[in-house]
């Protein structure tokens, strides 16, 4: 198979997925208590009637169930996600203006707990059975049972509110007007908790698997050959080890990508990062059903777009990927 | 060496048996040792921890008892975590021993379901569960259960994918039992040592999940939580830390406990794999 084939497949299976989260999306909307115009509207059940009736004849709603659901699907396919009456904008435009910041954020917590988890598992096996390997399997234990919500608070209290290491809350130093560079420096200073507290988890996992993996690897034939012809213990394990090692934490990190997504929810609301996780909560707050479902679709899209994206690395840095395939 | 002993042996295993053990007394004690509703108003606003006997662990922003909290807000935590785990085994479960036993285009079916699953970002659709169905219990649980059985899936298919082709299966065929005693009364009873595993590491998780939930204001109205606990004090971090602190560090203890005494348990029920990952 080749790339453009191996792509176009991965596409047309991306679409086909959230072709099904419209479906669903679409029966939550009626599985909500009481009137689905209300829930389009978003008004805890004070919307004026004039809407309500509006919403009903746009969403067909007086139609049969797969007539409504038809014209539900045929918006999704325009990429009309609603419309948010409390905020009186399309839910895709206020998306839109949310989601470089979430990739930003998603995006960093990506790297720092895959390179920290390999790291930090590679170091593990290499001691293993020292007091290098407890320390760092313990840490992974904690890192893996801490709430998400409560180490990004307690981090917000020690290392902005008593130490004043970094900001509080935010994207940018509002009113400072940086730009170029400065202002690059300004936003990673406030990236830099949000982060790694939502990497946290994920480098526990990550740590483990690349400790387990590069064990497991260690007991190899080529290994053992590598180390017979006399290449120095530092070298079989970063070249033959650690190289062969990695493959499977790079599929974990990418199929977990979806988390990482769901996760930033919690962080942008501790850190008010003005993220879609942010705009999820607000939404969550004043019941704006429209808004909620919109973010949950277009997460969605970003873990579709994320796994191709890391097949695609992954493809390009592992050849043998491709002859099984 | 008998089951026990092996349990017994890993230190980290019966360190989380007993911070369990203790969470659970709590837990169950929690309406005699504060018989009233966690909730009431019992004492000034803001009053710092280990100062009075009344609030050992001082009081939150509207003055009720953060101990009393902590202990009933075990209750609801414990019986979230294992009551989800439960509707995310009976999800799990049969969809994998169905897929696993069929094979084919049934088995294909159901994998690709459980994949889709997967896909979706689960916390994300938890959230958008609990919000349509409106924060109750009922909803909570469900939510829980439905974004956490597809691994669930996954395992009890490779169990069974690998006992079918066994000759005390295949003797059951031969004479004539129906598929579903097979699958219930032959090939599931072997599998239940890596679910009961999997289960005790999942309600760790469900925990945390609905603590999430909770803490983003999705906790039943009626139940105290340890997330709303946390979401409570997060306006007043600087002057009154130990409102958001202790509840959190609660979730904490509680979670890395089941995940220790999980592993002791898989270490324990699988011997030989347990030397092997040394």
């Amino acid at each position: 198979m080749n790339l453009a084939q191996f792509l176009a497949g991965r596409l047309v299976k991306g679409i086909v997925v959230l072709f099904a989260i419209a479906i669903l999306n679409f029966f939550l909307i009626r599985a909500a208590p009481g009137d689905p115009a209300q829930v389009l509207a978003g008004e805890a059940g004070a919307a004026d009637a004039v809407l309500l009736e509006q919403l009903r004849a746009r969403f067909g709603l007086d139609q049969p169930l797969i007539e409504q659901l038809w014209i539900y699907l045929k918006g999704y396919a325009s990429l009309d996600l609603g419309f948010s009456y409390r905020q009186q904008r399309p839910v895709l435009e206020l998306i839109l203006d949310r989601l470089p910041a979430t990739l930003l954020l998603t995006g960093a917590a990506f790297l720092v707990s895959l390179g920290l988890g390999v790291l930090m598992g590679a170091l593990a096996a290499r001691r293993a059975g020292r007091w290098q390997d407890s320390v760092i399997t313990t840490l992974a234990l904690v890192f893996y049972a801490t709430p998400l919500f409560w180490i990004a608070l307690m981090s917000q209290i020690i290392f902005s509110l008593k130490l004043g290491l970094v900001p509080n809350v935010g994207f940018e130093t509002i009113g400072a007007n940086y730009t170029g560079l400065a202002r690059a420096l300004d936003i990673a200073q406030h990236l830099f908790l949000p982060a790694l507290t939502l990497g946290l988890f994920f480098t526990a996992l990550y740590a483990r698997m690349m400790r387990a993996s590069m064990l497991e690897i260690a007991g190899a034939d080529f290994v053992k050959t590598a180390r017979a012809k006399g290449l120095s213990p530092g070298v079989v394990s970063r070249r033959h080890v650690a190289r062969n090692a990695i493959l499977p934490v790079v599929t974990l990190a990418g199929l977990q990508a979806g988390q990482l997504v769901g996760g930033a929810v919690l962080t942008e609301t501790v850190f008010a990062w003005p993220g879609i996780g942010r705009l999820m909560f607000d939404a969550l707050v004043q019941r704006d059903y429209s808004v909620l479902l919109g973010v949950f679709f277009v997460s969605s899209a970003m873990v579709v777009g994320f796994n191709i994206l890391t097949d695609l690395v992954y493809r390009l840095a592992d050849p043998r990927i491709e002859a099984t395939s | 060496m008998s089951f026990l002993k092996r349990f017994a042996s890993n230190r980290g295993a019966v360190v989380g048996l007993i911070i369990l053990l203790v969470v659970i007394v709590f837990a169950l004690l929690a309406p005699s040792l504060f018989p009233q509703s966690p909730w009431r108003t019992v004492g000034r606003p803001f009053l710092a921890p280990f100062v009075m006997e009344r609030f050992p662990l001082g009081t939150d922003t509207l003055g009720r008892n953060i101990a009393a909290g902590l202990v009933h807000g075990a209750r609801v935590s414990l019986m979230i975590g294992v009551v989800s785990t439960l509707v995310a085994l009976l999800i799990g479960v049969p969809l994998g021993a169905v897929a696993g036993y069929a094979g084919g285009f049934v088995d294909d079916a159901l994998m690709r379901f459980t994949e889709f699953f997967q896909t979706i970002p689960s916390f994300a659709l938890a959230i958008v569960m609990v919000a349509i169905l409106q924060p109750q219990l009922g909803s909570i649980v469900l939510a829980i259960g439905v974004v956490s059985w597809p691994p669930v899936a996954r395992l009890v298919r490779g169990e069974v994918l690998s006992l079918k082709t066994r000759e005390y299966v295949q003797a059951a065929v031969t004479i004539g039992q129906s598929t579903p005693r097979i699958i219930f009364s032959q090939v599931l009873p072997n599998t239940i040592a890596p679910i009961i595993v999997m289960g005790s590491l999942m309600i760790g998780s469900a925990i945390l999940l609905e603590s999430s939930l909770s803490f983003l204001g999705l906790g039943d109205p009626n139940l105290m939580s340890w997330g709303y606990m946390v979401g409570a004090g997060r306006t007043r971090l600087i002057d009154a830390w130990w409102i958001s602190f202790f509840p959190g560090l609660a979730i904490f203890l509680t979670v890395l406990a089941l995940n220790l005494a999980g592993e002791g348990l898989n270490d324990a029920l699988n011997p030989r794999l347990a030397r092997g990952r040394e």
